[in-house]
């Protein structure tokens, strides 16, 4: 977090005339597709972090993969940056657009190509939305498993993008995990298959490497993922904790006892206390902590799991385990945790959703220190938390029209990014780094690793202009980061945002 | 051992200032695989050791040249496993030959490979520095995956010093079944198991039997017994032969291809051995890669020479946009061609 805006770094700085770069792009989209008015342009101002609007020099919607080669390739000819966007719903503003540069939206190629339910695929184009998939898929009893808590709003496109993860990772993985073909458009225009219908391919893992690359390495025009068996069952345990060390000790227990639950989620009581205002779930609001445990999978499994979990939770200390006793039931325990950020969210204005990870046995020191840092900033803090891989959300409560709140809000979000370095942990489990945490990057990489990143980009986007100023800060960023960090304090521009 | 690292460092120094060549080397149990063995070998097994277990955070790190057994031990010690049931292919297998060549068992399909459970890397590159990539946490999405890229690279990228793994509780109760069916009754059958929410963990089709494997929960496997039927058996020595290639089937001295392809393709080879649900077949095939990868992309996928080529020969065919980016992701991290020179590819 800090210093956020892409416009200051040592970006590229295009020259083309915006008129004709109008008149190309026309050639190739209808009017309808491409903005160029201020009023047309300010709905793409933001993605889902708000605080750092940008409008870009154009907005194209491409219908088709075609129309996206010949935007890609004007561009390149004219060494326009690029920025691309889905549903616009990610949280670490990646898809903040450049203010010299066209952003390139991709909610228009929406269309689900091919449901095989006996090869279990779905080909899909990157405008569908993560839970359409699902949908479209039910009437053959399969899903697609990743499911971001956005999964109502998000796409594919920018599920792939970031490498998005969601309440059931522990079990069936991220993004990178359910994918097994994308068609990837270049800088240069050139469309490129990679992986396969089979599940795995030759080379290196040029999948894995483009999963959560943020846009920096070209554009998606196609997903093909993996589509799995809907469970027969789920079922949720609910256990309240009167000490949130002994919920984390709990989650250890779990683990040991062979038990890997579909989901484990962590709320503290100023979570569950905001949730509770807002929808009421049915959290018990004396609790330090609950947790949320799920099970999935055949009928008596299910039940043979939810026993053993609810033994293991009393045995931790838990004061009181409730379990779902129908699907009404379960997804009203889950719809609290759902919602829990637009809570927090009624009860100041602004938040900022931090989104690190750190190795479980840490989660203790780790909640202790950001409850200090509460006073040290003089901010409230909720945490949720995907205690089951240790993905750490806490969510920083401030008003953004005090100025001072913001910063204040600011240098909370970085020292509890800073702290998760710290403990062994990284500064984004699944929201990417974007902008919001390009400095961040600096904490957890020194410049050799950097170094690595910055030539991979190179060789996919020599000229850099490709999502300019995210994800992967250049050397001298954080050179002039880690002087700022050192004389904190003694700002050079006062007025630019940091953290 | 304390003195491995600098050693390694000074060979990869060495290599790069005399333009020769460096071949990452454990135990040698995956020689057979690749197109050239040039360079001079450099030894992991000096650098070996489980450094970080806690089995409640399911991740195990270890040094790149501990004993693959080592790991299994440790991790069979506590009940837990490497859940990509990752092939030896003889008794000196490494760990970081395991995770180099990211090979993966039976259970792939429905677990996830090599590659999907690789958390971090420590990696010492071209200038013998030290490189973090990845960590000991379950979800890691800062900068770009380059732990995942590593994988499966045959030390071509650089040397893994350390890498990290995410471990699963091994499954508590495990039954084997076997049917009587034709190939293409087996493959549909493979599919349709697939797509049921049963406990399934492996399935293998060869000579007319159908091999299916149920692991999980003891509730677990016996619903999912109910649903599929037939007499458990217990398959644990079928199912490391199929592993690590010492079943009948893997004993010949024609080229082997491995098609990896849609799973409900077609197969018209007699000689043929089907896996992971479908989406995995072996060839025995005195015919050209050009003709097993053009049958290959016909099932939407593709064939690597896997055993018994001639050396220096392609193991695999790429369309050339894919051959431009491996060969950039290759200069962006090895330009000078360090290391394993021609181990996956003619060209470089």
């Amino acid at each position: 977090m800090g210093h956020t805006d892409p416009n200051l770094t040592e970006t590229p700085v295009s020259s083309v005339d915006k008129h004709t770069l109008i008149r190309e792009l026309s050639a190739v989209l209808s009017g309808e597709s491409l903005k160029h008015t201020l009023e047309d342009l300010k709905p793409f101002e933001c993605d889902g972090l708000s605080a750092y609007p940008k409008i870009p020099l154009l907005a194209a919607l491409p219908e088709n993969e075609a129309q996206v080669i010949e935007v890609m390739r004007i561009c390149h000819r004219h060494q326009v940056p690029i920025v691309f966007r889905g549903a616009g719903t990610g949280l670490s503003g990646g898809a903040i657009p450049y203010e010299r540069g066209l952003l390139l939206v991709m909610s228009k190629l929406k269309s689900i190509l091919n449901i095989d339910p006996i090869s279990r695929i779905a080909v899909v184009e990157p405008g569908v939305r993560n839970a359409a998939i699902s949908q479209a898929a039910a009437p053959h009893k399969l899903y697609y498993a990743p499911d971001p808590s956005s999964q109502i709003a998000c796409s594919i496109g920018g599920n792939v993008a970031e490498n998005s993860g969601g309440v059931h990772c522990l079990k069936y993985g991220l993004t990178v995990n359910n994918i097994l073909k994308l068609r990837f458009v270049t800088i240069e225009g050139d469309v490129i298959e990679i992986g396969s219908e089979g599940l795995d391919s030759p080379g290196y893992d040029l999948l894995a490497l483009i999963t959560g690359s943020e846009g920096l390495l070209g554009v998606v025009t196609e997903v093909t993922v993996k589509l799995l068996p809907t469970p027969e069952k789920a079922t949720v345990a609910m256990a309240a904790f009167d000490d949130v060390e002994k919920a984390g000790r709990a989650v250890a227990d779990i683990i040991a006892a062979g038990i890997i639950p579909a989901g484990l989620e962590m709320m503290d009581k100023k979570a569950t206390g905001a949730v509770e205002q807002f929808i009421g779930a049915g959290y018990p609001l004396d609790a330090a902590a609950i947790l949320l445990c799920e099970s999935d999978g055949s009928v008596e499994e299910v039940e043979d799991e939810i026993s053993k979990t609810t033994e293991v939770l009393y045995a931790a200390g838990a004061t009181e385990v409730t379990v779902s006793t129908d699907e009404t039931h379960r997804l009203k325990l889950w719809a609290g945790r759902k919602s829990a950020f637009p809570a927090v969210g009624r009860i100041l204005p602004d938040y900022f959703c931090m989104d690190g990870t750190i190795p479980r046995k840490t989660l203790p020191l780790v909640l202790r220190r950001i409850a200090e840092m509460e006073k040290t900033y003089n901010l409230q803090c909720a945490n949720v938390f995907h205690a089951g891989d240790g993905n750490l959300h806490p969510l920083i409560m401030f008003d953004a029209n005090d100025e001072d709140q913001l910063r204040r809000a600011e240098q909370y979000g970085a020292a509890i990014l800073e702290l998760c370095v710290e403990v062994g942990g990284t500064i984004t489990g699944e929201h990417g780094v974007g902008l919001e945490k390009i400095n961040q990057m600096c904490v957890q990489f020194d410049n050799e690793e950097l170094d690595v990143f910055l030539e991979i980009k190179r060789a996919f986007d020599p000229g850099s202009r490709l999502n300019p100023g995210k994800a992967v800060p250049t050397l001298n960023r954080c050179a002039e980061f880690g002087m700022m960090h050192v004389h904190r304090g003694e700002e050079k521009f006062p007025d630019i945002p940091r953290f | 051992m304390a003195t491995s690292v600098p050693s390694f460092k000074e060979q990869i120094l060495r290599a790069k200032a005399d333009s020769t060549t460096i071949r990452i080397r454990g135990g040698g149990t995956k020689d057979f695989y690749g197109v050239s063995l040039d360079g001079d070998i450099l030894d992991t097994r000096l650098h070996s050791g489980i450094t970080e277990y806690e089995p409640t955070e399911l991740v195990l790190t270890a040094k790149c040249g501990t004993p693959l057994r080592e790991i299994e031990s440790a991790l069979d010690a506590n009940n837990q496993m490497l859940a990509f049931e990752p092939p030896y292919f003889g008794e000196g297998a490494t760990f970081g030959g395991c995770i180099s060549s990211g090979f993966s068992g039976p259970r792939r399909a429905m677990q996830g490979a090599a590659r999907d459970f690789v958390l971090g890397i420590l990696l010492m590159n071209d200038n013998g520095s030290e490189l973090q990539f990845g960590g000991k946490v379950m979800k890691n999405v800062a900068g770009f995956d380059v732990s995942r890229l590593i994988c499966g690279s045959f030390g071509t990228l650089g040397l893994i010093l350390e890498a990290s793994v995410k471990v699963l509780p091994k499954p508590e109760f495990e039954t084997t079944i076997v049917f009587e069916l034709n190939k293409e009754q087996a493959i549909e059958r493979m599919n349709d198991y697939a797509a049921m929410p049963i406990p399934l963990s492996a399935s293998c089709f060869h000579d007319g039997l159908l091999s299916i494997r149920l692991s999980g929960s003891e509730t677990a496997v016996k619903s999912g017994l109910k649903k599929v039927g037939g007499e458990p058996t217990d398959g644990s020595d079928f199912w490391r032969s199929i592993r690590e290639q010492t079943h009948p089937f893997f004993q010949s001295d024609q080229k082997l291809f491995r098609h990896s392809v849609n799973p409900k393709s077609p197969v018209s080879h007699k000689n043929t051995l089907i896996e992971w649900n479908g989406s995995l077949r072996w060839i025995w095939s005195d015919t050209t890669l050009q003709e097993q990868q053009d049958e290959a992309i016909k099932c939407n996928g593709n064939a690597i020479l896997f055993r018994n080529n001639d050396r220096n020969d392609a193991i695999q065919t790429l369309t050339d946009g894919l051959m431009t980016l491996q060969k950039k992701v290759k200069n962006s991290l090895d330009p000078d061609g360090v290391f394993g020179k021609c181990r996956l590819f003619t060209e470089f």
